[in-house]
């Protein structure tokens, strides 16, 4: 075991449609940022079918190796070709780490592969961090506003998923790694399901992601009647509404305007938080919004330490006067 | 192991026979009372009200659906200390025909990969079943992990965030599972795990007269020796992840508190958000 090479970080390149996805790029700027203190390398995996066109734009980022597994039967995606492929990639190269993106596919394709190994994997991390016994997944702990250190001693790699946006997008070098190609022994059988079709939907109306202003509400708003007040002032914003998962669990809002560690990230020029407690599952996705304001009936509320401005009081009273307020001005 | 089962199921079934997984969680209509122990920074469990998974209710009011178009039987499987049997037999008072509780003080301090083992060795002993059926995530912080691991330590194949399920021919099924904008459609054969979504579907009321005949229903509980699980795959020995230390999160910024009554407060927000060409 000691002669294994240390801090070896894999990173999952995801590809839609030929296209990288962020938070591969995101993951292999956060894994050499890990890597390079400790001497230790980042390889980009890349897995499907014709992947020539990406194999330029992933390498401009700097990687020192690219592994990729492109056979016919690796697209579509299918979890147990790739899980097939993956495992005997990493029982051959013994990386340390193996991270991916908390995407659809990433959710599906880790647990399942760790499963197979017989490894850790650290999920819906917002962070990672390198310490002596390797990468440790941060995640936001469910039970009050912490953060849990998920640390995986015994086995490697040791693997994590971390949800996309949180890490900046690394910027392009001149270097230029080396492409080896993983052995793919597939056979049609491997493909245990049959992907039909494809659909991408037209987003939803008042798609958060380029929303210029996001009203977000939480539990505290307290009722769906209520909870039009959210709807309301947002409309006045000309922005999005957004929410935090118990008031999407609550039924108020929908999953897709769910932000946070596993819904949205959002950069909208102003954030408004109302009835939300301010807890880092939901923070964490607001990290790129430029104003923030919060409103909430308890001045120690944990929102006020991720705002610009609070407003302290019974949201029933202060929002209704705040819309009023806005449209006196229109 | 991976064929045998398959080989298994080459023999057609008409009626499906559903295996659904639930995990007893905090009540979240109760999120207001949750206090917390300053040692372990963990959640008071004792006296605390628990509910079903909100996810896994959908999982069973899809295998309850099944049921209803195809016939057949749905089981349900939980994983829990003995103190959470009365929250869980919502289940059968919902409509499920079994229920089974895995229950062993061995299995305490088991990690997802050590809860996956534990769910399929019980799911295994249930054999023949068609489809597994979890909850997509919970809402106590899970990992999401399970239903993918269990499926993989059954040697069957698995689909995650389903948005529908339709059975289309004998031992095939036709799965929506969301992606990023979008969905796949997927055919997939039984047996296979499947994990819900909340828009799948809207799990049924339980009446006054549901919850009394659930009473009279049995429930059945498993230990490890039932099981024939041991020592390296389950607890803490059989979870290669632990729990390290647990920080507070930076504080980001301290938010200037705007003064003055709701409406002074929200009067000066308005004319900032004016200023700064918002309204």
């Amino acid at each position: 075991m000691s002669e294994r090479k240390q801090n070896n970080i894999w990173v999952f390149l995801e590809q839609r449609e030929k296209r990288p996805a962020n938070v591969g790029l995101e993951l292999l700027g956060k894994a050499q940022r890990l890597a390079e203190p400790a001497h230790g390398k980042v390889c980009g995996v890349l897995v499907g079918h014709n992947l020539e066109p990406l194999i330029d734009q992933v390498m401009a980022y700097g990687i020192h190796e690219l592994l990729i597994a492109d056979h016919p039967l690796l697209e579509p995606y299918c979890n147990e070709t790739f899980v097939k492929v993956l495992e005997s990639a990493v029982k051959e190269h013994h990386p340390d780490a193996f991270l991916f993106g908390a995407t659809a596919v990433g959710t599906d394709l880790a647990p399942r592969l760790a499963a197979r190994l017989r490894t850790g994997l650290s999920a819906h991390c917002i962070d990672l961090e390198l310490t002596e016994q390797g990468v440790v997944g941060v995640v936001p702990w469910p039970e009050g506003n912490l953060l849990g250190h998920v640390h995986c001693t015994r086995t490697r790699p040791q693997m994590a998923t971390v949800i996309p946006g949180i890490f900046e997008m690394p910027k392009k070098t001149g270097f230029t790694g080396q492409v080896i190609p993983i052995q793919a022994n597939l056979e049609e059988k491997d493909r245990t399901y049959r992907v039909l079709e494809i659909t991408r939907e037209k987003p939803r109306e008042n798609e958060l992601a380029g929303a210029e202003v996001v009203v977000a509400g939480g539990w505290g708003v307290g009722s769906k009647v209520d909870w039009e007040l959210i709807k309301e002032l947002a409309a006045v914003l000309n922005g999005a509404v957004g929410a935090t998962r118990p008031a999407v669990d609550e039924g108020w809002a929908h999953e897709d305007q769910m932000i946070g560690q596993s819904g949205h990230s959002v950069s909208p020029q102003l954030y408004i938080g109302v009835g939300l407690s301010g807890h880092i599952h939901h923070m964490v996705g607001i990290k790129g919004a430029k104003l923030t304001v919060g409103i909430n009936q308890d001045p120690e509320a944990a929102i006020f330490n991720h705002c610009d401005l609070g407003l302290v009081g019974d949201l029933k009273e202060i929002v209704p006067a705040l819309i009023k307020a806005i449209k006196s001005y229109s | 192991m991976p064929g045998g089962l398959q080989a298994h199921y080459k023999k057609v079934m008409k009626t499906l026979r559903s295996i659904v997984c639930i995990k007893p969680v905090p009540d979240p209509k109760h999120r207001a009372s949750f206090t917390l122990d300053p040692k372990t920074n963990t959640l008071v469990r004792q006296g605390m009200n628990e509910a079903i998974n909100p996810l896994d209710k959908n999982a069973l009011e899809a295998a309850l659906q099944l049921r209803d178009k195809q016939g057949g039987e749905v089981i349900v499987v939980s994983m829990a200390p003995p103190g959470s049997k009365g929250v869980l037999k919502e289940a059968l008072a919902m409509g499920a025909d079994r229920l089974v509780i895995l229950s062993d003080p061995a299995f305490a301090g088991s990690d997802t990969l050590a809860t996956a083992h534990i769910l399929s060795a019980g799911i295994r002993k249930l054999e023949p079943f068609d489809v597994v059926l979890c909850g997509d995530y919970t809402i106590d912080g899970g990992t999401a992990q399970v239903s993918a691991q269990i499926a993989e330590f059954l040697g069957i194949p698995n689909v995650m965030h389903i948005r529908a399920i339709e059975v289309t021919a004998e031992n095939t099924l036709i799965v929506s599972s969301a992606i990023e904008q979008g969905a796949m459609k997927i055919e997939v054969a039984t047996p296979v795990v499947l994990s819900v979504l909340k828009e799948i579907n809207k799990p049924r009321y339980v009446t006054m007269m549901n919850i009394l005949e659930a009473e009279e229903k049995e429930m059945e509980v498993w230990s490890a020796s039932d099981l024939s699980l041991s020592e390296p795959w389950i607890g803490l020995q059989g979870s290669p992840t632990q729990m390290g230390e647990f920080t507070t999160p930076e504080k980001k910024k301290k938010a200037e508190l705007l003064k003055g009554d709701p409406k002074e407060q929200a009067e000066i927000l308005a004319d900032r958000l004016h200023r700064l060409g918002f309204c």
